[in-house]
């Protein structure tokens, strides 16, 4: 019986080990040995931190890495603030069907590819786009308006793309709100700013924590949408380390710049649970 | 004296239903006054009206003499303690207490004080630091009620707050309850339909059923007098039949149900040959072993047991009549009935004014 039970924990235990241990330990490691590695000639490698100090010294890769954070971070709060009074109506105010309904109209777009629907914002927002002609048709503009290829384009398009992922988590913690605490808090005086504040915030909390980790993490290692909707002059840093593995097939580089990012995306996640008092066991349990 | 709570004709319509039909109460300053009724009869909507989370289809509901219609549920000086309670789990017990004061703009220290001061109050001192889910049934009931005592509100609605307790705490609960109504000197209006927390509690009771009130008076006056047979049927149990009356004198009547047992009994309007319901409660019947011992009655009848039901003070035993009715009748824990049993022959008697009497619908 006790040999049995240990069998089936092994059995189960399986897939998990081969998932974390095939891919993401193992090609973690070797991805960390690539980096602090130098080529020397043809085939001639020595260790060293030189990737690192490209990386860190040409203003480049640095400009790109701090603005991929502060974008990302951006779009998370813009993200949270778009999708809590969505999240809230949906949780809170909608009935019966119209709750599914809703629910499920923030799940349509994502059945198709996020390829599609980046496409979609295109056949919007190009020159020739329906809101240009929209516009000049309106008389608003008297040219054909170019709306694409910029920072704020790029915003939209990763907003749009992270919505469900901050409302899921929000409308599920709104939820579990007795709606006669609500009640309670308007009650003994409350205003609605202020039931809001201490009351719906503070519970909706370890939802707005997990949907900010998940979005921040999406934006972050986002490449479709920043090289899209993007251009030129919004280089966004999976873009360079594409650029590193695959056009310069300098693995080495691009190597080192994965391991900056995930180093960067783990210290902002940390420090938004230390800004919130949270551990992560109280957030993901 | 200005009512502290009065509500005039007041309406709730939801769609094509009334959920709270013409109703008009008025609470004295520093009553206990309950609304009772199963469950689906209006009362929690008239409670919702109250706070202010309804408005009424029509009617006025007037605070102190003002009308508070246009009164926000927030600046209402009016506070409810809601069934589950509805403690905020995010804050301590101290801030529970404490919020309605922090949103009065009031100093800290103050709030502190009044904290202190209401914590003394329902006797749970020194826990202010401690988490919601830390106390126990009882004492989150007690800490909801301060929570809304501190803001001092003209009158505290409460939406069966003892419905969650076990039903020990529950008994020990309704005295404490009233003990903290007078601690305070604060009109509570309590909603329940659980008549045994309504009766014990209230100063006055409104028996409510489909949106209307049935009759408001004591818990005396709805146990002995009640005025229309639901509430004869609801408060307390009782024998009923159904039946046509043979004769009428005044408020004496002679009946006979529809299996054939002849009763009398009282009540006004109604006069020969009416079709009557009849309730005659089991602990106002009385059993005796023989027939001398009921002389007294207007009603005697002579059967056999057919069953005990023991529940220790509230047994019953039931028994059938040589006409082959059944009625249940209270078993005294004197000693005096305790060697009866099964099939045992029984006298039984009850005096004409202990069977309410009304016109069938």
């Amino acid at each position: 019986m006790r040999n049995q039970s240990r069998i089936t924990f092994y059995l189960l235990l399986t897939p998990l080990v081969l998932w974390l241990g095939l891919l993401i330990i193992i090609p973690h490691i070797d991805m960390l040995l690539i980096s602090l590695r130098e080529r020397i000639s043809f085939g001639v490698y020595e260790t060293s931190l030189s990737q690192y100090e490209k990386a860190l010294t040409e203003p480049l890769y640095l400009r790109t890495f701090w603005r991929t954070a502060v974008m990302s971070v951006l779009a998370t709060v813009i993200t949270l603030l778009i999708a809590f009074p969505v999240a809230y109506y949906i949780a809170k105010m909608a009935k019966g069907r119209l709750q599914q309904v809703l629910f499920l109209l923030c799940l349509i777009p994502f059945y198709v590819s996020e390829l599609v629907r980046t496409f979609g914002w295109m056949i919007l927002l190009r020159e020739t786009g329906l809101i240009s002609s929209l516009l000049q048709w309106v008389g608003l503009a008297d040219q054909p308006v170019e709306l694409l290829y910029t920072d704020a384009t790029m915003m939209v398009g990763l907003v749009y793309t992270s919505m469900l992922f901050m409302v899921v988590p929000l409308v599920t913690t709104l939820e579990s709100l007795d709606d006669s605490v609500i009640e309670a808090g308007y009650d003994l005086g409350g205003s609605g700013f202020s039931v809001l504040r201490e009351i719906i915030i503070p519970h909706a909390m370890p939802g707005i924590v997990s949907g900010c980790i998940v979005v921040f993490m999406l934006s972050l290692g986002n490449y479709l949408t920043p090289t899209m909707l993007g251009g030129k002059d919004s280089l966004w840093f999976t873009e360079m380390i594409y650029n590193q593995f695959i056009v310069r097939s300098n693995w080495e580089l691009g190597a080192a710049f994965g391991f900056m990012l995930l180093v960067l995306s783990s210290v902002i996640v940390w420090g938004m649970l230390r800004l919130t008092g949270r551990t992560l066991k109280e957030t993901m349990g | 004296m200005t009512p502290d709570l009065e509500c005039v004709d007041l309406v709730k319509r939801f769609d094509d239903t009334a959920a709270v039909n013409n109703v008009s109460f008025s609470v004295p300053p520093g009553s206990f006054f309950s609304i009772l009724g199963p469950s689906g009869c209006g009362k929690t909507t008239i409670m919702r009206m109250i706070a202010g989370f309804l408005d009424p289809t029509s009617g006025d509901i007037r605070i102190k003499g003002g009308s508070v219609l246009d009164t926000p549920p927030n600046k209402r000086p009016v506070n409810m303690v809601f069934q589950h309670l509805a403690l905020f789990p995010m804050m301590t017990i101290a801030e529970n207490i404490g919020y309605g004061l922090r949103r009065r703009g009031m100093a800290k220290g103050e709030i502190g004080r009044k904290v202190d001061e209401a914590l003394d109050r329902i006797g749970l001192p020194g826990i202010g630091a401690r988490k919601v889910d830390e106390l126990s049934g009882g004492q989150k009931q007690r800490v909801a009620i301060a929570r809304c005592m501190v803001l001092e509100p003209d009158v505290l609605l409460l939406d069966e707050p003892l419905g969650a307790l076990d039903l020990k705490l529950r008994e020990h609960m309704k005295v404490e309850l009233k003990a903290l109504q007078a601690a305070f000197d604060t009109t509570f209006v309590y909603i329940t339909h659980d008549q045994s927390e309504a009766l014990v509690m209230s100063d006055q009771i409104a028996v409510m059923n489909a949106g209307q009130f049935e009759q408001v008076g004591t818990g005396q006056d709805l146990y002995y007098r009640p005025d229309t047979p639901f509430v004869a049927g609801f408060i307390g149990e009782s024998n009923r039949w159904k039946g046509r009356i043979e004769r009428a004198e005044g408020g004496n009547l002679q009946l006979r149900t529809d299996s054939g047992l002849a009763i009398r009994a009282t009540g006004m309007g109604l006069s020969e040959g009416a079709r009557a319901e009849i309730f005659v409660r089991p602990e106002s019947i009385r059993l005796a072993a023989s027939a001398d011992a009921l002389a007294e009655f207007d009603n005697q009848l002579t059967g056999t047991v057919t069953s005990l039901l023991f529940n220790g003070a509230a047994s019953r035993v039931l028994v059938r009549d040589t006409a082959g009715e059944t009625l249940e009748v209270t078993l005294p824990q004197s000693g005096e009935f305790a060697s009866l049993k099964r099939g045992d022959a029984i006298h039984i008697g009850w005096g004409a004014g202990q069977a309410s009497c009304f016109e069938a619908s």
